[in-house]
């Protein structure tokens, strides 16, 4: 069941009282939107709108710049057996978007894609990406691990954390990122407590005084209703 | 320039449309009474597919959420922020002051934690107990019929539990604690601090025919598309306005002043259309000002005329003064238990199942006032920020922080859902040199002068939020957790949050039966013009260490029944 089902489900059966999804009153001027939704809304205000726009218009990296951005994606996360890599989950694109959004990434990743085809340079006399895998492979090891990285690359390692921390949050806030989680909500559901389970293996159990005052799902859809005294009678 | 008005007159204008002007729109309209509504910001509903958030994914923002230009995130409902660009504020150099505004239809209910808690007792007559700040000029017992009216109109869920200055409700059933939650459970009985289901505004029950249920996708800050959860416009407005009432709803349209004849009372109000930056004159019997608690203060301010010389409402000198917000601290820690988790949807409510109401006595400590525990954590959606530092944990666990490649699809699982965290909202208090005033110097774009904030914490407030540190450790600590970060010390305050960061500003027109020491009788009116109200947070004379929403609600709608008899009796 798609989530588009899945919302309408919700909204005919019992979980939705009634409720349309669309219902809305007039708005100041009078139009009832009942359509759906103009392609890629998210809720947007008209400023804003106009905003994402203008930065979709903007150029940052250079050709160079976003092709060592690729490689370096692939580097951090690359595909496995069951999930894509982040260049496959659109990861660059992503990056593309977000230092045009967020200034304050500009000058260190600008800066530090040049520190890395510097370091490049003195290793391998030729730019990041033009060099092998193993190559490659050899500078981030030089940079990836704080704890251990020699003094001399301190800068480096200021930069692939920002690099590593970019191409993370870009990848687990894809499809691909998320199936690869294993999150399971932003969905409709009814919550009735931790699965048992799970409950077993953390050797906790609910309290049965404190479950008698939760909610029973079975009677979620019927109307409450209360004696003087406040207590719920049904 | 010339100011257009209006030839209908309106029994009433209603400035403001969050939780107080929400429900005195219903409550007036209800009525019968010709009502005007106006909000500075837009129209709004969760469930018009255009404003929509709820349920979208973060790949639909090409930010995935980030708070570019709304400080909670693309997806959190409230437009506005703690900058509004060409509205600014100022501060008194030295002092701090973050106020957010949120202008749109509902005002700042759209996106709140929906925490909704009853004052109790003790918290109206504090000065009694404890000799600070002032006692209110009402009791529990005098809004306790409207808390059980706002219960069952609007929908709250808890649980009976006897506490004497937690009073309970007319409550739907909470929602089963989730895992994280279950932890602090058994964490907090370990070190005797008491834990109790949480009190949060939304159905986990059907309350109407007008309303869905809570289908538990944990997003109550983007506004519920089937009105579960409560926000003024999808609970207050709509209805009011579906109930056939006589309701004008003026949107973006920015209140400059409350215009006044020559007896002082007040005959309607003066704003700015924001789309045409022209002025417009609106008539009315009554005015009640809903804009919240600084914005209210504002406008009243800008209401001088030769009998209001100081600004309508503040002969006593008192408007603006014992501004007051909650305090704040928090503490987060990693707990190795929670390692390596089963992965469910545990979404839950969009706020907590559980909670801790104030348990201490006072007398013994060295702070007057108490404070509540709000407790976070679990297997959140990702969005912007999600797998930022993703191995830093493994310093905890003695492994290697940093790499890249595999491992690191690793270890976001190994911890996804193993960082908790607590919040601390205690109660300050109000003094009358923490203030809002007019900037002598400053206007925003259309002219209006704007706020100039003075405030500062006291040790009060200071020793309280150390005392928090220590409760979050002791928690943290029974839990097995791993705390982050050293505790705050006095130079930071103790950890504590800047003035109005906990977004529960009030006091800036509060109520009294001196005229000369409040703004506002026991109806919220005002002393100096029988047919000006206030309804939003500004009566407060006390911020109490709960949420001030339900409180607002039950005075906003006492008020509103207080209106319909004045005006029947022609009193005013």
């Amino acid at each position: 069941m798609d989530r588009r089902d899945t919302i309408k489900t919700m909204l005919i059966g019992s979980i939705s009282g009634g409720m349309i999804l669309s219902a809305c009153q007039p708005d100041a001027d009078g139009n009832t939107k009942t359509e759906g939704a103009s392609e890629g809304a998210y809720g947007r205000t008209d400023k804003e709108k106009a905003r994402d726009l203008q930065i979709k218009g903007e150029t940052f990296f250079t050709e160079h710049e976003i092709a060592t951005v690729s490689v370096l994606c692939d580097l951090i996360l690359p595909a496995t057996a069951t999930a894509g890599s982040a260049v496959q989950a659109g990861v660059p694109e992503f990056i593309t978007f977000i230092v045009k959004d967020m200034k304050s990434h500009q000058v260190p990743l600008r800066g530090g894609l040049m520190w890395l085809d510097h370091r490049s340079m003195t290793l391998f006399n030729q730019a990041f990406v033009d060099c092998t895998p193993d190559q490659q492979k050899q500078m981030l090891d030089e940079i990836a691990w704080p704890d251990t990285a020699a003094p001399e690359v301190a800068q480096g390692v200021t930069f692939f954390k920002r690099m590593r921390n970019l191409v993370l949050t870009g990848y687990y806030t894809t499809r691909m990122g998320i199936d690869d989680l294993g999150y399971k909500g932003n969905i409709a559901t009814v919550w009735d407590g931790v699965p048992a389970d799970v409950l077993a293996k953390h050797g906790l159990a609910y309290d049965p005084a404190w479950v008698a005052k939760c909610i029973d799902q079975e009677k979620r859809a019927v109307v409450a209703e209360w004696d003087a005294e406040g207590n719920l009678v049904n | 320039m010339q100011i257009k008005k209006s030839s209908k007159e309106y029994d009433v204008i209603i400035v403001g449309s969050g939780a107080g002007g929400g429900m005195a729109t219903k409550i007036l309209s209800e009525a019968g009474l010709k009502v005007a509504v106006v909000e500075a910001g837009p129209h709004f509903d969760p469930a018009d597919p255009e404003q929509r958030t709820q349920l979208k994914w973060p790949w639909e923002s090409p930010r995935r959420g980030a708070g570019s230009t709304r400080p909670f995130g693309d997806f959190d409902s409230a437009y506005g922020g703690w900058e509004i660009e060409g509205e600014p504020y100022t501060r008194v150099p030295g002092t701090r002051f973050n106020w957010f505004r949120s202008q749109m239809l509902g005002g700042r209910t759209n996106h709140w934690g929906r925490i909704s808690l009853r004052f109790g007792p003790n918290d109206f007559k504090h000065k009694s107990i404890d000799g600070l700040g002032d006692d209110w000029p009402i009791g529990y017992d005098d809004v306790k019929p409207y808390y059980d009216k706002v219960d069952k109109l609007i929908g709250v869920f808890g649980s009976k539990e006897n506490l004497p200055n937690e009073p309970d409700g007319f409550f739907l059933p909470p929602p089963k604690p989730r895992l994280h939650e279950l932890y602090f459970i058994e964490g907090s009985k370990k070190v005797g601090v008491p834990v109790i289901p949480g009190r949060l505004s939304m159905l986990t029950k059907k309350i109407n025919n007008d309303r869905g249920v809570c289908f538990y996708c944990g997003q109550c800050s983007r506004g519920c598309s089937v009105y579960a959860d409560f926000s003024a416009g999808t609970c207050l407005i709509f209805p009011a306005q579906k109930a056939g009432g006589q309701i004008d709803l003026f949107v973006n349209a920015m209140v400059r002043e409350v215009t006044t004849d020559d007896e002082g009372k007040a005959t309607g109000v003066v704003y700015i259309n924001k789309e045409d930056r022209q002025e417009y004159a609106l008539k009315a019997k009554v005015v009640v000002l809903a804009a919240s608690a600084c914005s209210s203060a504002r406008i009243l301010l800008n209401s001088k005329s030769k009998q209001h010389p100081a600004g309508l409402g503040n002969s006593s000198g008192m408007v603006g003064k014992y501004l007051h917000d909650s305090t704040g601290a928090s503490r987060g820690a990693f707990i190795p238990a929670l390692m390596n988790r089963d992965i469910y949807n545990e979404d839950g409510v969009g706020g907590m199942h559980i909670y801790t109401p104030w348990w201490l006595d006072n007398k013994k400590l060295d702070f007057p006032r108490g404070y509540h525990l709000e407790m976070w954590g679990g297997m959140g959606m990702p969005s912007y920020g999600f797998g930022f530092n993703p191995n830093d944990l493994n310093q905890y666990i003695g492994e290697k922080v940093g790499g890249y490649g595999d491992q690191l699809r690793k270890d976001v699982k190994k911890f996804y859902g193993s960082t908790v965290g607590i919040s601390g909202r205690g109660e300050c208090i109000a003094r009358e040199d923490n203030y809002c005033e007019l900037d002598p110097e400053v206007v925003d774009e259309y002219g209006i002068p704007v706020l100039r904030f003075n405030y500062t914490w006291s040790d009060h407030e200071r020793n309280q939020a150390k005392h928090m540190h220590d409760t979050f450790e002791e928690i943290l600590d029974a839990m097995g957790g791993k705390i982050f970060g050293e505790k705050p010390g006095r130079d930071a305050d103790f950890g504590l949050n800047a003035p109005g960061e906990i977004i529960h500003e009030v006091g800036t027109t509060r109520m009294g039966n001196d005229p000369k020491k409040s703004v506002t009788n026991a109806y919220e009116q005002l002393h100096d013009a029988k047919n000006v109200f206030i309804v939003d947070g500004g009566p407060f004379v006390s911020q109490a260490d709960k949420n001030p929403t339900w409180t607002i609600l039950a005075l906003s709608w006492r008020t509103s029944d207080y209106i319909v008899d004045q005006l029947k009796k022609r009193n005013i």
